[in-house]
């Protein structure tokens, strides 16, 4: 009953949403040519998922994610766990992660357009540049989260070097590195849609790009409708991975049991 | 008793406390200094188009931005960005606790936040700049609108998630709604609002660059791109350079303020983790 209430009212609010986007411009509240109605942008929406290049556009888009996001998360779960497990690498290094995880990925497209021009790997440089730090600084969390009676205990029942890290870094750094993996997978597709709006590899950012040149406003809404799906299918979808993937861990339990 | 520990005592050495501190500045600024010595001598030895050696960009980030470019450009960007943070978290707080109070608005309105805040910041730019004009008003609209999702929805979440109890609590007692608000509500959520703030800064930041780079026609992004497309190297990577100084200076900022604000919930997961 309770969740039924909840659904009601979330679909309410959605065709709320649009009954409001649908009057602003038929009531002449904002300019209509620049802002077309919800209608006309579902009408628009619909057209495009019967055209295919505009599924090739979603692949390319999501290839830079997927690829971006891979490198990132390698490289960061070898090199936090590395820097993690080791103190003296953890002092020495402090003060450079502080310096280079504030710097906004977006002021490296300039470079990143030198070395690489308009082409993939420009784009692949921002997007790892920006999810690395997100993984990278969740696992060095994680692994320095281990527990000191655990840790002394697998130490007295003789666990060589591998296997501890095996059994008792790799559970404790997982929840850390799960969280880690879904703010990247969230920040490697507003880059990869960033570079592709503003260094012009192909995809859907540039082809917002391209129809706001052209001037055909409900494309432009409609593309924009589709990097929101997007945004929340990979949250929905990272959401349910980070879960199953920690069934065992107390957190979710406790979830499930209230 | 005393004879024996008076023998095992030893005298402290008096420079510990110096050599303490010298270990952790040498720890500090080790690395980057041997990076940095690194990338010279490479950019002596094998001249790369792309990277300059360091001192090159140390003279070009002086002559650059120290002077009147830091009046024109920097001081700007940064005006637009201070008054789009402190909007979207004045926005963000004050209407998140009003959905966050009240069930029915915010099972309404969740779904539809939720999309909002998937919706990648920087599409939001081409259609600002057709409906407002490359104007100062739709950059900072547009840093509202893209870091205003993260704070509300925290803040909603927040204020959801305050202890049944203590409300009942606070109730029992009489307390009027508003100090209700003040003294149980809000310093309930803020750990969770605080979180939301980290994020919002970090897409303000990534939305004021983007905004200048590619819809204006001065600030700091215009000026690295500028800077870019001229070929002149080092004051490009001058340019990025400050925005990673702006960058670690909203971070401290952040820190310093988020421990003030904060500093009886550490305090609590400290002595729950000790």
């Amino acid at each position: 009953m309770r969740t039924l209430r909840k659904f009601a009212l979330g679909v309410a609010g959605i065709l709320g949403f649009l009954i409001t986007w649908q009057l602003l411009p038929t009531l002449g509240i904002v300019d209509p040519a620049y802002f077309p109605t919800a209608t006309a942008t579902l009408a628009d929406l619909g057209q495009q998922f019967r055209d295919l290049e505009f599924w090739r556009n979603v692949g390319r888009t999501l290839t830079a994610w997927a690829i971006g996001l891979v490198i990132a998360t390698v490289l960061a779960a070898v090199l936090g766990t590395v820097i993690g497990l080791v103190p003296f690498l953890r002092r020495a290094t402090h003060t450079t992660v502080e310096f280079l995880r504030p710097i906004p990925s977006v002021a490296l497209i300039p470079l990143a357009v030198l070395m690489y021009g308009y082409q993939l790997q420009a784009a692949l440089v921002i997007i790892v540049f920006a999810s690395f730090w997100q993984v990278f600084i969740q696992v060095l969390y994680g692994v320095a989260d281990v527990d000191a009676v655990a840790r002394d205990t697998a130490r007295s029942f003789g666990l060589s070097r591998g296997s501890r890290i095996v059994n008792l870094v790799f559970p404790t750094a997982l929840p850390y590195l799960m969280t880690g993996l879904r703010l990247a997978a969230t920040v490697a597709l507003i880059l990869a849609i960033t570079a592709e709006m503003f260094i012009g590899n192909p995809g859907l950012g540039r082809e917002i790009v391209f129809a706001q040149s052209a001037g055909d406003w409900p494309l432009v809404y409609a593309l924009v409708l589709v990097t929101g799906i997007l945004g929340v299918l990979i949250n929905l979808v990272f959401r349910m991975i980070e879960r199953r993937s920690l069934s065992w861990h107390q957190s979710v339990r406790g979830e499930e049991v209230l | 008793m005393t004879l024996y520990t008076s023998t095992v005592v030893t005298p402290r050495r008096r420079s510990r406390a110096w050599s303490k501190l010298g270990e952790s500045t040498l720890y500090a600024i080790g690395l980057p200094i041997v990076l940095l010595v690194i990338w010279g001598v490479w950019a002596t030895l094998a001249p790369a188009t792309f990277f300059p050696p360091p001192l090159e960009i140390l003279d070009a980030f002086i002559e650059t931005w120290i002077g009147p470019a830091f009046l024109t450009d920097v001081l700007p960007s940064l005006g637009r960005l201070a008054i789009g943070i402190v909007l979207s978290i004045v926005i963000g707080i004050v209407a998140g606790t009003l959905i966050g109070l009240n069930r029915w608005l915010r099972e309404l309105l969740e779904p539809v936040f939720e999309f909002f805040r998937a919706v990648p910041p920087p599409v939001l730019l081409p259609i600002a700049v057709v409906l407002m004009g490359p104007t100062d008003g739709m950059k900072v609209v547009v840093i509202v609108i893209g870091s205003v999702w993260p704070i509300l929805l925290n803040t909603i979440e927040g204020v959801r998630a305050t202890d049944s109890v203590m409300t009942e609590t606070a109730r029992s007692f009489a307390l009027r709604p508003a100090e209700r608000l003040r003294f149980l509500t809000l310093p309930s959520a803020s750990p969770r609002i605080m979180a939301g703030v980290r994020q919002s800064l970090s897409i303000a930041l990534i939305l004021m660059v983007i905004s200048e780079m590619f819809y204006s026609s001065s600030g700091l992004g215009f000026k690295i791109v500028y800077f870019q497309r001229n070929y002149l190297i080092a004051e490009m990577w001058s340019g990025i350079l400050l925005l990673g100084l702006i960058g670690i200076l909203l971070a401290a900022i952040f820190s310093v303020v988020e421990r003030r604000v904060l500093r009886w919930y550490h305090g609590i997961k400290e002595v729950e983790r000790a």
